[in-house]
């Protein structure tokens, strides 16, 4: 093979689209992987990121763009010639053959020497601690098992990129949590530059050193977990990270860094993210776990309400509040309330987004702006 | 039966022993229940159209009109003629159904994905299915036949000075079986090849196997035990051959199969139970074609594929 595991310092997507009859699948998507780095690309089924992933990885030819290993154009060769590893979101083990040889598999399509395969073989094995299953079929493995033999089957090429789809979607959330430990620590310990494609906002959180937010086919927002955690670029992306509280308001006034809001007599205020001004129509986002209940003396954003649902999670309650005006609040509290118990919520303004609709530009040079949008869909 | 008997009464200060299921419970444990009635009309085809007669054939077989039980056996490979019909036979099915499975596989391999015009291939190639082999028959003599449109276009092309034959001999009776055959085997393959997971392709594909090898490792095994039943089920129907060896081909002659000559011993000698020995000997080398070939199936990897299939 001629493309090898040879290693690159950069991998550059330029303008990468896919279109299939006339949807476009994908549309434009820039972006420059560094060597080593854990990359995650997120969004809700649909939104282009496994088409974008099919696209590295050659299995699927691009309509429009261009894939750049450094100096080298990369699009045009096909899969077998680019030398990435990749994860298949059902494994895709080769039933017939044992796990060393489905390990094994990759070695001897390039040809190496035996007691090279045996050894790097017996390695992988190891890495992924799969010693006593390794004479086994697939079929006689559990399901994190699989995911082990899957991964150590795409690493142990030692490749330039390792490409992961959706790999932890079919596991039980038990063991989702110890195969996310187990990519963590293999990312960690061999260096290996990967794309990872998700749409758990959790998973891609821990697991990368950037994340790519795609929905419908188009970049939403690039940056750093802590980054999309706390300043998502739009209510799009803010949903996604966890803001379940959006509320479609009315902008009253607007000074600079700060933005008052209302709607059926609830008046709260916040932090503008994009232009806003008085009279738009706003989305505001709040995270459940940045509503307070009962925090004595707070006076702005203060609302009272009535606690409808409640689950239990642990150290924590999940609960529903409903607000006089009728608008539904999700919240995380310590406290032992119990439906129907009244209570008063409080918001910090700092913590209290407030983005453009759809109506007005989400970003002035956001080409995505221009799809009308249903806020009725927000769930 | 086994049912473990319960805890013996002695001691009677124990826990109590555990209820024992009611005995319609225990015998749904082990699937009979009131819907094995269902299977009473199959049963009762399968006895009447095919035990009964074959074991009335059998038993006929072993009384011949003259001679011990074995004789008929005895006269038919006793007798060069007779016993050359099983190589005549095997000559004709056992490559007739290796061509019709080998051929299905790359079309199919070709045809498992989505195209356009897929329904219009597939009708053409399953069509042969709905002739009968007498109109098969009738299209080879008119197309191959000395004066037929393959030998004057050969002719025409003065690539040949005379007809070459191709009907009327074991050719006219071999294209006659992979036509008819052909149908059976490529929708049997197709179906057994979408029943592997894409993705087991595409996995390999990622880890450096180029096209051949994709095939050659990964969805051949696979298919191997597919193709296996496949070639049983088309050797059958190409062994049991009868009308297109008389149509199209010699029946006097090279192709005097195995179910010509039961037929001669039926109907033109009116020796039932010869000809029944000659049906019982065709139905053995059938089943020893069938284990030799299933034998080498459980060589294969036979579980799960993945696929849909």
């Amino acid at each position: 093979m001629t493309a090898g595991a040879k290693a690159f310092s950069q991998l550059r997507l330029q303008g990468v689209s896919r279109r299939f009859g006339g949807h476009d699948a994908l549309r434009d998507l820039d972006l420059t992987i560094e060597a080593g780095e854990f990359v995650a690309l997120l969004g809700p089924s649909g939104c282009g990121k496994s088409t974008a992933l099919n696209c590295l990885a050659g299995l699927l030819p691009l309509t429009a763009g261009s894939i750049w290993q450094d100096e080298r154009r990369i699009d045009t060769l096909p899969p077998e010639r680019r030398g990435f590893g990749m994860v298949f979101q059902n494994y895709a083990l080769f039933p017939h053959m044992s796990v060393r040889a489905n390990i094994a598999f990759g070695l001897r399509m390039r040809r190496l020497p035996k007691d090279e395969i045996r050894r790097r073989t017996d390695e992988a094995v190891r890495l992924v601690r799969l010693e006593d299953h390794a004479g086994k079929l697939p079929g006689q493995l559990s399901g994190g098992q699989q995911q082990r033999v899957a991964i150590a089957r795409a690493v142990v090429l030692e490749p330039s990129l390792v490409l992961m789809d959706e790999p932890l979607s079919n596991l039980d959330a038990k063991l989702r949590l110890e195969m996310r430990t187990e990519i963590r620590r293999l990312h960690q310990s061999l260096g290996l530059t990967t794309v990872y494609v998700t749409h758990d906002q959790e998973e891609a959180l821990s697991l990368a050193d950037r994340l790519v937010v795609l929905r419908e086919g188009r970049v939403q927002q690039i940056g750093a977990p802590e980054e999309l955690h706390t300043r998502p670029a739009n209510w799009h992306v803010a949903d996604f990270m966890g803001y379940r509280n959006l509320w479609t308001m009315r902008v009253r006034e607007a000074a600079d860094g700060t933005v008052a809001v209302e709607r059926d007599g609830l008046r709260l205020v916040g932090v503008p993210v994009g232009p806003v001004a008085p009279g738009d129509e706003v989305i505001v986002a709040v995270r459940p776990e940045d509503v307070r209940v009962d925090q004595g003396d707070a006076t702005t954003n203060a609302v009272p309400a009535e606690i409808e649902v409640v689950e239990y999670q642990g150290r924590e309650l999940a609960a529903e509040a409903v607000t006089a005006a009728g608008s539904r609040v999700h919240l995380r509290t310590d406290r032992r309330v119990a439906p129907g118990d009244p209570v008063t919520l409080s918001i910090d303004p700092q913590r209290l987004l407030v983005f453009p609709g759809d109506a007005a530009a989400t970003r002035p040079a956001d080409k995505a702006a221009a799809v009308v949008e249903e806020p009725g869909l927000v769930g | 039966m086994s049912v473990t008997t319960p805890t013996p009464a002695v001691e009677s200060a124990g826990p109590p022993a555990p209820a024992r299921a009611h005995w319609q419970h225990r015998l749904a444990e082990r699937g009979v229940d009131r819907h094995l009635w269902l299977l009473t009309p199959a049963l009762l085809f399968v006895v009447l159209l095919f035990l009964y007669p074959f074991f009335y054939g059998l038993g006929l077989s072993f009384q011949p009109t003259e001679g011990g039980p074995f004789s008929d056996y005895a006269r038919f490979f006793g007798d060069a003629y007779q016993r050359d019909t099983i190589w005549t036979t095997l000559g004709l099915a056992l490559p007739a159904a290796l061509l019709n499975v080998v051929a299905s596989v790359p079309i199919a391999y070709r045809m498992r994905g989505r195209f356009r015009g897929k329904r219009l291939v597939t009708i053409l190639l399953v069509v042969p299915i709905t002739l009968g082999t007498v109109l098969t028959a009738q299209g080879l003599l008119n197309f191959l036949g000395p004066t037929g449109w393959f030998n004057r276009v050969l002719t025409a092309l003065h690539l040949t000075d005379e007809p070459i034959r191709l009907v009327h001999n074991y050719w006219g009776v071999f294209f006659s079986l992979v036509i008819t055959g052909f149908p059976f085997a490529f929708l049997l393959v197709l179906s057994y090849l979408s029943g592997i997971d894409p993705t087991l392709e595409r996995a390999a594909a990622t880890l450096g196997a180029g096209w051949w090898q994709r095939f050659r490792m990964i969805t051949l095994p696979l298919l191997m035990p597919g193709l296996a039943t496949t070639f049983c089920l088309t050797f059958v129907l190409a062994f049991s051959v009868f009308p297109s060896a008389v149509l199209v081909g010699n029946p006097a002659g090279e192709t005097r199969v195995i179910s010509i000559a039961a037929y001669q011993a039926a109907y033109e000698q009116y020796d039932y139970p010869y000809a029944s020995a000659i049906a019982m000997i065709m139905g053995l080398i059938e089943l020893v074609v069938i284990a030799v070939v299933l034998f080498a199936r459980t060589r294969f990897y036979t579980g799960s594929t993945g696929g849909k299939g």
